[in-house]
C-alpha cells in the first residue's frame, strides 16, 4: 500500500448513518415545493420554505433542529435576505419533519450551514423572483423594469410599489423559476446576512414559556421512567412489577423488551404515573434481576491495561495508512521521539434531559414530540419498530436543552414508542433521570496512542508511526471510535505508519462534539508540541515547515456539496492570525505561560492560544484565549457564532480540566454532575476572538473551535512546568 | 391530602404527596413549566426559584417544607423591576444558546441584585457558580449581570 487513503467501509458510511439512514449520501433539497395557489385573503405559499400573508407576515420555515446552535434563527436569515425581507416582519416557524418537503433535516457535524447555504439563497430568490413576477403581470411592464426594496416590489423608473403581501396570492400562481436562472445578491449587498440578530426564541425562554421538548403537555397525559440495566449488554430476568404498581400515584409498570439493537432499545421495565417522580421513586420497588453475561467483568482500567499490552507488543492488527518507509525513516533518523497518549469516555450531558412524548393514536399514527438531533432518522427507526409505513409516524420538532451530539441517537424515541404503543389515546412523555443520562449514554470512545517521529540531522521531521487501540464497535456503521488515515499530520508525513487494534466491548460510542477530533487534536498537536520542543522550535513554526510546499487539495463533492479540501494557506493565516492576537514569542511574566494549538475539522480551521499559570495549590487557572477561526467569507449572524466559539471553548477547557466518564463492572461509575462537573462561572477565562476571512462559502461553528483549545492548554502547561500532559483529564499532581 | 402553597402570589392547592419536590409540583401538577429539570439534586441550578426572595432549589425543595414561605418562578420574573431589566439584558447580550438553564439562570441572578445592587466581578462569580450552563455562556450572562447593576449604579449616582 503506497497511498495514506484507505478508509474503511464503515467510515465511509458514517454520514449517512449519522442522519439514521433516512436519507442517501447525494440527498437533494427541494428548493421549493410546487406553489399551491393561494385562498384570496389566505396567506401564500411560495415555496417549502416561504408564506406570505395579505398583511405582509412572512413566515420562514426553520428547517433544521434547534439545539442551542442557532440554526433557526441563521437559516431563516439567509432565505430572507435573497427574498429581499424586512426582518421586521418575519416570523420563523419550526419545520415538522419531512424529508419530501424539507429535505434532510438534521443537527449535526456542523453540516447546516454548509449544506443549506446555497438552498436557503435560492429558496429566498425562488419566491422574490415569483413577486417580481406577479408584479410584472399585474402592472403590464417588463420583469426588467422591477426591482425590490425590503418588502415590496418597486418599478425602478416611475417609483411605484407593492407589498409582497398585495402580490403573495397572484405570486403563488407564477411558474417556479428554474434555480440555475436565479440572481443571487452580491455579499456586498446583504443587509440580513452578517448583522448580529438575537435568538429568535430567546424572549419566549426568558419569560418561562412552554418551548423544550420536556415542557409538551397534552390532555390527559401521564409520564413514564424507564429502568434499565446499568451494566451495557445485560438482558432483564425478572423485575417485581407488580410491587411498582402498588407504589402511589403509579398508573402502571410492565416490562418492554429489546430490539436487539442497543441504539434503539434494550430491555427494562417502564413504570407510568400521574407525576414523573412518583414514576421515577417507583422503580426503586422493581427489585429487577439482570443477565450480564460476560461484560460485567469490563472495566476502563481493564481496557488500559490491555492498550498497553497491545503496544508493547509492536506489530498491531492492522495497518490503517502507510507512505514511504516509515522503518528506514526511524533506522536513518537522528534522533526519534516517541510518547503515549491516552484519553477517557465522555458523556454529552446536555441540560434538557432525554426526553420524548408520544401518543399512539386511534387511527394507528403514532404521534411524537421529540427533541432530536435527526429527527428523520428517529422517524424511520419509529416505524421500523412498529412495523408500520413512515407515514403512519408524525414527529413534531421542538427545542432542544442543548445535543452535543447525543441525540443524533434516539433510543428514547423508540423507547417512548415501545410505551406508549401499549397505552393506545393516552399521551406519554418518557423522561430520563440525570443519572440515566450520565450512565446510558453514547459516550466519546476513550483511546490509547504511542506515537513516535522521527527527526533528520538537520531538526526536520521525517515521519510519524501511530500505534493506536481503540474499539471495534462492530458493524456500527458510523464509528467515532476510528481515525482517519489522513488526520493531520499524517497527510503531509512523506513517512507514515498508522496502525491499530481494537478491544471487543459493549459501551455504547457515539459522537461528541466535534467527534474524533476532540481528542485526536489533544493527541497530535500535543505531540508535535513535544517534537518541535525536541527541534529546538515552536509549535507554529514546526507546522509552517510541515504544510511548507503543500497544495490545497482539490474540491471534492461531500455529503454537504462541494467541499473544499485542506488548504495549507488557510492553516497558516488562523495561526499567524492567533499568535499576533497573543503577542506569540514575547517573553510571558508573573507565572503565566502561553501554549498554541491548531486544528482542521468539520470544514474550520482554528488556532488557539491559551495563557495558564498554576494556583499555591496546583490548581490549572486558564487567563485567556486567543482565538482565529477561518470559516468562510461570511459570519452569517455575529451573535450566535462567537456564542458558539466561546462555548466550545470553554466546554474544551472543561473536558481537559476535570471530564471523565469511567467504567466498572461493566457500567458507568459517574452518575450526576457531583462527580461528572461541568465547567461554571468562575472558571471562565477572558476570550477574544477574530475571523480570518477565505474565499470560500461559509461552514459551521457549532465544532470546530473546541479541538484546538484542549492541545493549546496542555501546551501551555508544558510551557510552565516543563510536564508534558500525555492523558486527560489533566492529572494535577504531575505539577506538584 | 391537598397542600396550600402560595405561588407568584396566588394561593394554589396541590393534590399531591408532601414530599414531592416544588419542581415536580410545578411542572406536572400545575403546569407551570418554565422552571427546569437538570439534575434532581441541587447541583445545577436549572430548577432555581425564589423562596421569600432567597434563591433555592426547588429539585431538592420538599412541598411540605414550604409552610407560609413564598413561591415565584420565572413565569413571575417580569414582575419585579430587577427582573425585567435582566430579562432585557439576557436579550441586548444575546447571553443564550440552548437557553434551557436560563430561567435558572436569571432567577439566580435576580437574587443577587435584589440582595446586593452592585456586585463586583467575585461576588457575581460566588453567587451563580451554582447554575451551570451546558452551552457556557457565562461570559455573556457575567455581561448581561454587569450591564444591570452598572444601570443600577449610574442610578444612585
Amino acid at each position: 500500500m503506497s497511498e495514506a487513503t484507505t478508509l474503511s467501509r464503515r467510515s465511509l458510511l458514517k454520514v449517512s448513518a449519522l442522519a439514521g439512514g433516512g436519507f442517501a449520501l447525494s440527498a437533494t433539497m427541494p428548493m421549493v415545493a410546487r406553489a399551491v395557489s393561494a385562498e384570496a385573503g389566505a396567506p401564500a405559499e411560495l415555496t417549502a420554505f416561504v408564506t406570505i400573508a395579505p398583511d405582509n407576515t412572512i413566515t420562514i420555515i426553520g428547517k433544521n433542529p434547534e439545539i442551542g446552535q442557532g440554526i433557526k434563527t441563521s437559516l431563516p436569515m439567509i432565505v430572507a435576505e435573497e427574498l429581499d425581507a424586512d426582518w421586521d416582519q418575519v416570523k420563523i416557524e419550526m419545520a415538522e419533519t419531512n424529508m419530501a418537503k424539507y429535505g434532510p433535516q438534521l443537527a449535526g457535524g456542523s453540516f447546516s450551514t454548509p449544506m443549506n447555504w446555497m438552498p436557503m439563497r435560492q429558496t429566498g430568490a425562488t419566491a422574490r423572483a415569483m413577486l417580481i413576477a406577479a408584479a410584472a403581470q399585474k402592472w403590464g411592464v417588463p420583469v426588467a423594469s422591477l426591482g425590490t426594496e425590503p418588502g415590496k416590489v418597486v418599478e425602478k423608473a416611475s417609483g411605484r410599489s407593492a407589498t409582497y403581501g398585495e402580490l403573495a396570492s397572484l405570486a403563488a400562481t407564477m411558474p417556479v423559476p428554474d434555480p440555475e436562472s436565479l440572481t443571487l445578491k452580491d455579499q456586498a449587498d446583504f443587509r440580513i446576512i452578517g448583522r448580529a440578530i438575537g435568538g429568535i426564541d430567546s424572549p419566549k425562554i426568558v419569560r418561562g414559556e412552554p418551548i423544550f421538548g420536556v415542557d409538551t403537555q397534552l390532555p390527559g397525559m401521564v409520564y413514564a421512567a424507564y429502568e434499565r440495566s446499568p451494566v451495557f449488554g445485560a438482558t432483564l430476568k425478572t423485575a417485581d412489577v407488580e410491587a411498582a404498581k402498588a407504589q402511589p400515584g403509579v398508573i402502571d409498570a410492565f416490562i418492554v423488551r429489546g430490539n436487539g439493537n442497543p441504539e434503539e432499545l434494550v430491555d427494562g421495565v417502564a413504570v407510568i404515573a400521574s407525576n414523573w417522580w412518583l414514576a421515577n421513586r417507583a422503580r426503586s420497588a422493581l427489585k429487577p434481576e439482570w443477565d450480564n453475561g460476560e461484560w460485567a467483568s469490563h472495566s476502563t482500567a481493564g481496557y488500559a491495561a490491555k492498550a498497553k499490552e497491545l503496544m508493547d507488543g509492536g506489530q498491531a492488527a492492522e495497518v490503517f495508512g502507510e507512505r514511504g518507509d516509515m522503518a528506514g525513516a526511524l533506522a536513518s533518523a537522528a534522533k526519534v521521539v516517541t510518547a503515549d497518549y491516552s484519553y477517557p469516555f465522555l458523556a454529552h450531558v446536555p441540560m434538557e434531559p432525554m426526553n420524548c412524548t408520544a401518543l399512539m393514536r386511534d387511527d394507528g399514527v403514532m404521534e411524537m414530540w421529540a427533541p432530536s438531533q435527526t429527527p428523520q432518522g428517529g422517524l424511520a427507526s419509529v416505524a421500523e419498530y412498529l412495523g408500520v409505513p413512515p407515514e403512519k409516524v408524525i414527529v413534531h420538532i421542538t427545542r432542544m436543552g442543548g445535543g452535543f451530539g447525543r441525540r443524533l441517537n434516539n433510543d428514547y424515541m423508540v423507547q417512548v414508542a415501545a410505551i406508549a404503543k401499549e397505552m393506545p389515546g393516552t399521551p406519554v412523555q418518557l423522561i430520563w433521570s440525570r443519572e440515566d443520562d450520565v450512565k446510558t449514554d453514547f459516550y466519546r470512545p476513550a483511546g490509547w496512542h504511542r506515537l513516535t517521529a522521527s527527526v533528520d540531522s538537520e531538526g526536520k521531521m521525517t515521519g510519524l508511526k501511530d500505534h493506536f487501540v481503540t474499539f471495534d464497535l462492530g458493524e456500527s456503521p458510523f464509528n467515532p471510535a476510528l481515525m482517519a488515515p489522513d488526520t493531520f499530520p499524517a497527510k503531509l508525513m512523506d513517512n507514515l505508519l498508522l496502525e491499530q487494534d481494537m478491544l471487543r466491548t459493549a459501551i455504547p460510542m457515539g459522537a461528541l462534539r466535534a467527534p474524533n477530533s476532540n481528542a485526536l487534536a489533544f493527541v497530535t498537536q500535543s505531540f508535535l508540541d513535544e517534537v518541535a520542543h525536541e527541534t529546538g522550535k515552536d509549535l507554529p513554526t514546526l507546522l509552517m515547515e510541515i504544510v511548507e510546499g503543500a497544495e490545497p487539495e482539490p474540491t471534492t463533492m461531500g455529503f454537504t456539496g462541494p467541499t473544499p479540501g485542506f488548504n495549507p494557506g488557510r492553516l497558516r493565516a488562523v495561526t499567524r492570525k492567533a499568535t499576533e492576537m497573543a503577542d506569540w514569542g514575547k517573553p510571558v511574566t508573573g507565572g503565566h505561560a502561553l501554549g498554541f494549538g491548531y486544528y482542521w475539522s468539520h470544514q474550520g480551521y482554528f488556532a488557539e492560544v491559551v495563557e495558564v499559570s498554576l494556583s499555591d495549590s496546583n490548581k490549572v487557572q486558564v487567563h485567556n484565549v486567543w482565538c482565529a477561526g477561518d470559516v468562510g467569507n461570511q459570519i452569517i449572524n455575529p451573535f450566535g457564532a462567537l456564542n458558539q466559539v466561546e462555548g466550545a471553548i470553554i466546554d474544551g477547557i472543561g473536558q481537559a480540566l476535570q471530564l471523565a466518564v469511567e467504567i466498572e463492572g461493566g457500567a458507568v461509575k459517574q452518575s450526576n454532575f457531583h462527580n461528572y462537573p461541568l465547567p461554571r462561572m468562575p472558571m471562565t477565562p477572558q476570550i477574544h476572538v477574530e475571523w480570518v476571512k477565505s474565499d470560500n462559502s461559509p461552514t459551521g461553528l457549532g465544532e470546530p473551535a473546541l479541538p484546538p483549545v484542549i492541545p493549546a492548554l496542555t501546551n501551555a502547561l508544558f510551557a510552565l512546568t516543563g510536564k508534558r500532559v500525555r492523558s486527560l483529564p489533566i492529572d494535577t499532581s504531575l505539577f506538584a | 391530602m391537598a397542600i396550600t402553597v402560595t405561588i407568584n402570589n396566588e394561593t394554589r392547592e396541590i393534590d399531591a404527596p408532601g414530599d414531592m419536590p416544588l419542581l415536580w409540583a410545578l411542572r406536572q401538577e400545575l403546569g407551570m413549566v418554565g422552571t427546569k429539570f437538570g439534575c434532581g439534586i441541587g447541583m445545577c441550578g436549572a430548577c432555581t426559584v425564589h423562596l421569600d426572595g432567597q434563591a433555592v432549589r426547588s429539585c431538592s425543595l420538599p412541598l411540605s417544607a414550604i409552610g407560609d414561605k413564598k413561591v415565584s418562578t420565572v413565569e413571575h420574573l417580569a414582575q419585579s423591576e430587577v427582573g425585567q431589566a435582566l430579562q432585557q439584558a439576557w436579550l441586548d447580550e444575546d447571553v443564550m444558546q440552548c437557553g434551557y438553564c436560563q430561567a435558572g439562570q436569571l432567577m439566580s441572578a435576580t437574587a443577587l441584585l435584589n440582595s446586593n445592587a452592585t456586585p463586583s466581578d467575585d461576588e457575581i462569580d460566588a453567587a451563580m457558580q451554582g447554575n451551570i450552563c451546558r452551552c457556557a455562556c457565562y461570559k455573556r450572562i457575567k455581561t448581561a449581570i454587569a450591564q444591570v447593576s452598572r444601570n443600577e449604579e449610574t442610578a444612585n449616582v
